[in-house]
């Protein structure tokens, strides 16, 4: 009885999961042959980022097989066992079960032809999978290649959690830094050693930090405030400059970081809203679209039915009140719904705003399907330098006084009712919070942000059109705030630079973005549900017990 | 004394089940007050029709003389009533001190632009309610946990809490819906205790709801029993112990019969 009992428990111990192993392969085989069919492996393949050595395209192909074979070196022993040598065995069998499931691939789409369904199915797309050596040898070198990388990712579960974030930090920083090579300098990639210096680097930073971070922070705390508050003063300054510099890298990064600067503006101001109070609006393009308007029927020489016309400075504060106007306006109709029923109710409003600009209606007020055009630049730029490095300036000081509203309100009294309201509005209420008046004030405010955005998107490309107002704006801000964290402030930054930086360096990724989004989403909603940098709390009694 | 909340002929009606029927009742301004009743007999009904939380179909409540039946939550709750809940309703990813400065939102005056501006009201303002949250955490018990967020407290602590937050409005009467539920006999103890401190040197008035009858026998200065929505019986705990409507109500008429509760 005793020994039953002791040989279970040592079963219990080491029980391996091999099946899950295979599933998680075979997930990774479908994601891989899906990734393939759908065309990303040849659309990227032109786009080298380790010169000679790989495309984008194969460092998508790269990603599933590591991520998938980790995932399943994992699934073995279960989260909380520790991984054994097994692991590396368990990441190989992955790897191999994804590459086998590729060449089946290959070998069916040689035989048949798949193109009459999946047009993407090409002979360049067989080529690519088999590594240019034709079948046989190209489908047996795929396959070693494929437990190879398995190993590799399995082996990655045995490393101390410390080096492995230290590790996979280093994987990630080397396409990217790549693309951001050749998006912005018009380089080619980085070459092989420059990939592994780029790897050591982030690899050792990365290691370096944990292990000497907590520490330096520890000191930081036991310095004196008044020291304390000169470093951070120092830290801040290194980031204005920073912001300040960054039109420098030339016309076009300026573009890019003009448009994450409007979404980072849009998203701060949709996070007071969503974030903070709870709402859930995702009819928030209508106030961008309401901003742009204003902008374009208040300064376009081309508006003759309005006898004056002003500067881009002079209009923007109407486009703010239009903004808080129109908030409140959305505000008092929904102000009994809640959840999903606010989403429905919202996203229609954002469709009425763009239909109604649309429309043959107001076409000879505000143009209908030709927009309008020759909306003045707001500030001209000195010799030497493009429009959209000078309205970088204009986004930035929009980022920073949106900010530091959000930062103020959500540290104060309204802040907190907001915050009160998401997490239950009954109790809220039952706290002598007034709702009308607290939703009514998160949605003016979060209105007006999203004006400021669409003027400067006026200026940006000095010409507007009802289609540049779709429901894909909101759902982008939200995406943003979603995978930044919400209510979280930094997040906003990490999200916009995320899905609206990276996407506008890849150009080849637009006709992907939405299926990227998708899988993004899903991934944070399963992994990190509480966002990339999710919202702290700040402390507030033993902060003020330190000063009594 | 003179009465702080008059109840008369209060009916709730959830279509065909009244909930609440024709319910009088009278609490004295700092009496510690009871409603008992069995599961369903209408107490948590009664509590949100006195919150504003259900607006009853007939009768009316009169708060320090002034009719609140109808009116908002939030007005209500301004005017001086405030109420903890049987399953306890925390901000739960609020710090626990945020827990208590949103009860004091009512005390502070600064708004929009005060926020932003941060002008020196707001910032005393914001001072004073800080110093509030934690004079009120460390009243019940909670010092120097004010930083954590409130979903990380054990449950005895949660209880607290939502106690201090509903003192942070700074009521005249205070409504606690089961405080005692899930409490070990040493807690239970202290929480008499606690409320005893509550009306005597808080001066505020009590109306509780309680299974527990250790707590509703040891601390009510009247206790209220309610069956089917309706008064079955009402007087000083030792009064209702002996009424057999009451003993018929807890435990069946037979119990009355055959004089199981005898003494």
């Amino acid at each position: 009885m005793t020994a039953t009992t002791l040989s279970r428990t040592a079963e219990k111990e080491t029980t391996l999961h091999w099946s899950r192993v295979v599933g998680t392969g075979l997930i990774g085989g479908v994601v891989a042959i899906y990734v393939g069919l759908v065309g990303m492996i040849e659309a990227l393949a032109g786009r080298v980022v380790i010169t000679g050595l790989l495309t984008t395209g194969q460092v998508i192909l790269l990603g599933v097989y590591l991520l998938m074979s980790y995932q399943a070196a994992q699934k073995l022993t279960g989260a909380d066992a520790k991984a054994g040598p097994l692991s590396v065995v368990a990441g190989a069998l992955a790897g191999l079960i994804i590459s086998i499931m590729l060449a089946l691939l290959v070998v069916i789409g040689q035989q048949i032809n798949l193109r009459a369904m999946f047009i993407n199915a090409s002979p360049r797309l067989w080529e690519l999978l088999t590594l240019g050596r034709g079948v046989p040898t190209g489908l047996v070198l795929l396959m070693a290649l494929g437990a190879v990388l398995g190993a590799l990712a399995g082996g990655l579960a045995l490393l101390p959690s410390r080096l492995r974030r230290a590790v996979s930090l280093g994987l990630v920083a080397v396409p990217i830094v790549s693309i951001l090579n050749t998006a912005l300098f018009a380089g080619r990639g980085v070459s092989a050693l420059g990939a592994l210096l780029i790897f050591a680097f982030f690899t050792a930073i990365s290691y370096g930090w944990s292990s000497v971070g907590g520490q330096a922070r520890e000191r930081v705390a036991a310095l004196p405030s008044g020291q304390q508050r000169l470093l951070k003063m120092i830290g801040w300054s290194a980031v204005a400059l920073g912001a300040l510099a960054l039109p420098l890298l030339g016309p076009y990064p300026s573009e890019i970081i003009d448009t994450v600067g409007i979404y980072v503006l849009m998203g701060l101001g949709l996070n007071i809203v969503v974030g903070f109070a709870g709402l859930l609006d995702l009819g928030y393009v209508a106030f961008f679209a309401l901003g742009a308007y204003t902008i374009g029927i208040l300064t376009s020489p081309e508006i003759t039915w309005l006898p004056l016309h002003l500067t881009w400075w002079e209009a923007l504060p109407i486009a703010i009140l239009v903004g808080v106007i129109s908030g409140t306006l959305l505000g008092i109709p929904v102000l009994q719904m809640r959840g999903d029923y606010l989403a429905i109710v919202t996203l229609g409003f954002g469709e009425i705003i763009r239909l109604i600009f649309l429309s043959d209606w107001l076409k000879p007020l505000v143009g209908g399907s030709n927009g309008i055009t020759r909306i003045p630049r707001a500030v001209p730029p000195p010799q030497g330098f493009s429009d959209q490095q000078v309205l970088w300036y204009i986004v930035l000081a929009g980022i920073v006084v949106a900010a530091y509203i959000a930062t103020r309100l959500k540290y104060s009294r309204i802040g907190r009712n907001w915050m009160a309201m998401r997490e239950d509005e009954d109790v809220a209420q039952a706290m002598g919070i007034d709702l009308v008046k607290t939703k009514l004030l998160a949605f003016a405010t979060g209105a007006a942000l999203s004006a400021v955005g669409g003027a400067i998107f006026a200026t940006k490309l000095t010409s507007i059109y009802p289609h540049s107002f779709n429901l894909l704006v909101s759902i982008n801000v939200l995406a943003v705030i979603i995978v930044g964290g919400m209510g979280s402030i930094p997040g906003v930054l990490v999200g916009a630079l995320a899905l609206v930086g990276l996407p506008e360096l890849l150009r080849e990724f637009a006709e992907y973005r939405l299926l990227v989004y998708g899988a993004v989403l899903v991934f944070m909603m399963l992994k990190r549900p509480e966002g990339l940098l999710p919202e702290a709390r700040r402390k507030l009694e033993l902060h003020e017990g330190e000063e009594v | 004394m003179a009465p702080i909340l008059e109840a008369h002929r209060v009916t709730k009606r959830f279509g065909g089940l009244t909930a609440v029927s024709k319910f009088d009742v009278t609490i004295e301004e700092q009496s510690i007050h009871s409603i008992i009743g069995p599961n369903g007999a209408g107490k948590t009904t009664f509590f949100n029709c006195v919150t504003g939380f259900y607006r009853p179909e007939e009768g009316s409540i009169l708060f320090q003389g002034k009719r609140i039946d109808g009116m908002a939550p939030d007005r209500i709750t301004r005017s001086g009533i405030a109420r903890t809940y049987q399953n306890i309703r925390l901000f739960s990813n609020m710090t626990v001190i945020e827990n208590v400065m949103v009860g004091y939102q009512g005390h502070l005056k600064s708004g929009w632009f005060g926020a932003v501006a941060r002008t020196k009201r707001q910032r005393e303002e914001e001072k004073r309610a800080v110093e509030e949250g934690r004079r009120l955490l460390s009243f019940v018990g909670l010092a120097g946990r004010g930083d954590l967020l409130a979903k990380n407290l054990p449950y005895g602590d949660q209880r607290r809490l939502e106690i201090a937050r509903a003192l942070a409005i700074g009521p005249r009467l205070l409504l606690l819906d089961e405080p005692a539920a899930g409490m070990n006999p040493v807690e239970t103890q202290d929480l008499m205790n606690f409320i005893r401190r509550l009306r005597d040197e808080l001066k505020i008035t009590i109306l509780l709801i309680e299974h527990h009858m250790q707590v509703v026998m040891g601390i009510s200065d009247i206790v209220t029993v309610m069956d089917f929505g309706e008064k079955i019986a009402e007087g000083t705990p030792r009064e209702v112990q002996t009424n057999p409507r009451v003993i018929e109500a807890y435990l069946g008429r037979g119990a009355v019969e055959h004089g199981v509760v005898a003494s």
